[in-house]
């Protein structure tokens, strides 16, 4: 996955004094008894490329089209730019959006729709002309100007959009699931693209997505949202190694959970005794609990290790069991390995090497999972 | 479908002598042989031949009959007209072609006049019904489907009353003595009865009327399928609900607008009941003009031309509509 280079810039959400550029505060958004967005408190800061990450109906595109202002809150307040978007119009505010459907105007060429937005805005006809074809050139669409939407390819037709939504240089972009329709190559390119596109005009980008991976491979920070609520906010690699629920530990990646019970509390290390686990899970870093609480410890399928012989420390955070199931993915496998709990063990091994058969470890064969006492998160709730 | 491909030998032989029947039946056997009809030719061609020949049956035969009386003459008989041609001879025909019908209609300003006031009224009309149905119609398509059908049904529900009746009923409204204005007398808004019977505005409130639902339901039945979305991208590009309006909803609309135009325009052209009805004699509309040389005049010769005439000047209209019609097919698909 590709990480975003931030090396050259700072990061604004960790400076307290920045002046976020989006506000949301306290927002909720009720349809008669449902609550598709609760209490939600959220700073987007400039250029940066902030990601809603959930399933569906967890209430992320309601909350990009509150900031859109196709929808009011309930209660709370959007501040864009520091002015309250209370009572201004979809049509008088200062974004643009990317919709799901691409939403593009089917009587109107590639060029009218995205000459749309300037004449709104009664540019001189010249001046239009030159915007148009500049965006065009952006998104790779110029030759197709001409056309109809009806005549486009899906890849194309995403393109048009994006170009329509920037054609006003909006200070914000809102991109509701803007690659859902695309193959996995194309997506994977377009979202580079993205990228390259957002930090040439310095657009401030809000995506909603359920796709982790595309959030991972966009964002600067990731939103993610569970039954209207955020749960979690943070760069793709805190989410993904430090994350703070077991819903988001399951909601991005995958992750194999230990439930057990706090039996050593340390400032520098913690111990856990697992039943489920059989055994106890060592951590070279403190937590906030009470001792003698039931916790979780978090372990990622490529942070466990798999061998036919036990390791030399095999006391503690390591298991052994039975190879059941194997996938292999090309560029890595999956092992599925059931312990003596009965509990399935996801382990993912790279395929660094072309192994022939008798090397590699296969069904049914008994194996040791052991893992670096850095490797285990231990979540709470 | 695994079909035997080699024919039997035997035939082979008979095919030689009783043709392609014996052939057919060899090759696909009793049960397979309306299989074959029925992948090759009964299905399709039957369900279009029906309608066809429905049309041919009662629709181009009248015509031509109608299209042949134009061109004889008027002839106190039975039938009122001169018959196109005659045996002179067992070997000669006499054929009398009389173009005399036709210059009559230009000629006699009564024809004339008569084209181009029913031009008008169904011009009129047609605009009004537009704008009356253009909101109807957006508002039905933006309600919740529940509402939506109810007011379908509100729509659909005069045509349950006999179309006579409703403009018979348009007469106990208007006229001096009738229901508005009684109303009006009573309220005090006017001293004495307006005139609305035998007057443009009756047979313009008449058309509109009737033909409402005409427009309405081709109108519906294209904004109901507008995604709305269109509208929210709009607006996020700036456009105010007017401008919206204008320059998404209103072209999208197009081929809604000119199928519900034709559907009011062309009967209305051709109207009869509502104008003998509700208008005034003096001026008279095409169809009153047809019935009278028919019935009143019993000029059959001149009436077919007044008929056939009239169906020449709506053949254009009609051909738009087919061509919209086939756009909009083609557009749904």
């Amino acid at each position: 996955m590709a990480e975003r280079r931030n090396d050259n810039k700072k990061e604004p959400w960790r400076d307290p004094s920045a002046q976020a550029y989006v506000q949301i505060e306290n927002v909720t958004k009720r349809f008669g008894d449902f609550v598709a967005v609760n209490n939600v408190s959220l700073k987007i800061y400039q250029h940066e490329i902030f990601c809603l990450l959930g399933g569906s109906g967890c209430g992320k595109t309601t909350l990009l089209r509150m900031l859109a202002g196709f929808e009011p809150p309930s209660s709370g307040r959007i501040l864009i730019d520091g002015k309250d978007m209370a009572d201004t119009p979809p049509y008088e505010r200062p974004t643009n959006m990317m919709f799901q459907s691409y939403a593009l105007f089917p009587h109107m060429s590639v060029a009218k729709n995205v000459s749309f937005g300037l004449e709104q805005e009664k540019l001189p006809k010249a001046q239009i002309a030159s915007r148009v074809e500049e965006i065009l050139d952006i998104v790779k669409m110029r030759e197709f100007a001409g056309r109809k939407p009806h005549q486009l390819s899906g890849g194309q037709r995403q393109r048009v959009a994006l170009a329509r939504a920037l054609a006003k240089r909006p200070k914000l972009l809102l991109l509701d699931e803007p690659l859902g329709a695309l193959d996995k190559k194309l997506r994977e390119q377009t979202q580079f693209e993205l990228i390259n596109i957002q930090e040439r005009l310095g657009v401030t980008f809000v995506v909603v997505t359920h796709d982790q991976e595309e959030a991972m491979t966009l964002a600067s920070r990731i939103g993610v949202m569970n039954r209207g609520e955020i749960v979690q906010v943070g760069t793709p690699s805190e989410i993904y190694e430090f994350p703070g629920t077991r819903f988001v530990a399951d909601f991005i990646g995958s992750v194999n959970m230990f439930e057990g019970q706090l039996i050593e509390d340390l400032p520098d290390r913690v111990r856990i005794r697992s039943a489920e686990l059989g055994g106890v899970v060592y951590v070279d870093h403190g937590i906030s609990a009470a001792p003698g609480a039931v916790v979780w410890a978090a372990i990622r399928p490529e942070k466990i290790n798999i061998s036919r012989t036990a390791p030399a420390d095999a006391a503690e955070n390591c298991v052994s069991g039975v190879v059941k199931e194997i996938a292999y993915m090309g560029d890595l496998s999956i092992y599925l390995v059931k312990i003596a709990s009965g509990k399935m063990v996801r382990v993912t091994l790279p395929n660094t090497e072309r192994l022939s058969d008798h090397e590699r470890i296969l069904w049914d064969e008994n194996v040791f999972l052991s893992w670096h006492s850095s490797s285990p998160v231990v979540l709470s709730q | 479908m695994a079909r035997p491909s080699i024919p039997k030998p035997t035939a082979r032989l008979l095919s030689g002598r009783l043709g392609p029947w014996w052939e057919l039946f060899y090759r696909f056997g009793p049960p397979r042989w309306t299989t074959y009809m029925r992948h090759n030719w009964a299905g399709k061609r039957l369900v279009i031949a029906v309608p066809y020949l429905w049309l041919l049956l009662f629709f181009l035969g009248p015509f031509i009959i109608v299209f042949k009386i134009s061109f004889s003459e008027v002839r106190l008989a039975m039938p009122p007209y001169a018959p196109l041609w005659q045996w002179v001879t067992e070997k000669a025909i006499d054929v009398h072609l009389n173009l005399g019908n036709y210059l009559f209609l230009l000629t006699d300003d009564l024809y004339v006049s008569s084209y181009l006031y029913s031009l008008k009224v169904a011009a009129i009309s047609t605009v009004f019904c537009l704008l009356i149905a253009y909101p109807m119609a957006y508002a039905m398509a933006r309600s919740s489907p529940a509402t939506r059908n109810i007011y379908l049904m509100l729509i659909i529900l005069p045509f349950w009353t006999s179309f006579l009746l409703r403009v018979y009923a348009w007469i106990g409204l208007l006229k001096n003595n009738g229901v508005i204005n009684n109303v009006l007398l009573a309220l005090g808004v006017i001293d004495e009865p307006i005139t609305m019977m035998q007057t443009d505005f009756a047979v313009f409130i008449g058309i509109v009327y009737s033909y409402l639902p005409f427009m309405i339901l081709p109108l519906y039945s294209n904004l109901e399928k507008h995604d709305f979305t269109l509208l929210e991208a709009a607006a996020d590009l700036g456009a105010g609900p007017v401008t919206s309006f204008l320059r998404v909803t209103l072209p999208l609309s197009v081929p809604g607008i000119i199928a519900g135009s034709l559907l009011v325009f062309i009967p209305a052209v051709g109207e009869y009941v509502i104008p003998s009805l509700l208008g005034s004699s003096d001026q008279l509309m095409i169809g009153r003009v047809l019935s009278d040389e028919f019935f009143a005049n019993r000029d059959w010769p001149v009436a077919s031309a007044v008929a056939i005439a009239m169906l020449l000047l709506l053949m254009v209209p009609i051909m738009l509509f087919q061509h919209f019609q086939s756009r909009e097919l083609a557009g749904a698909k």
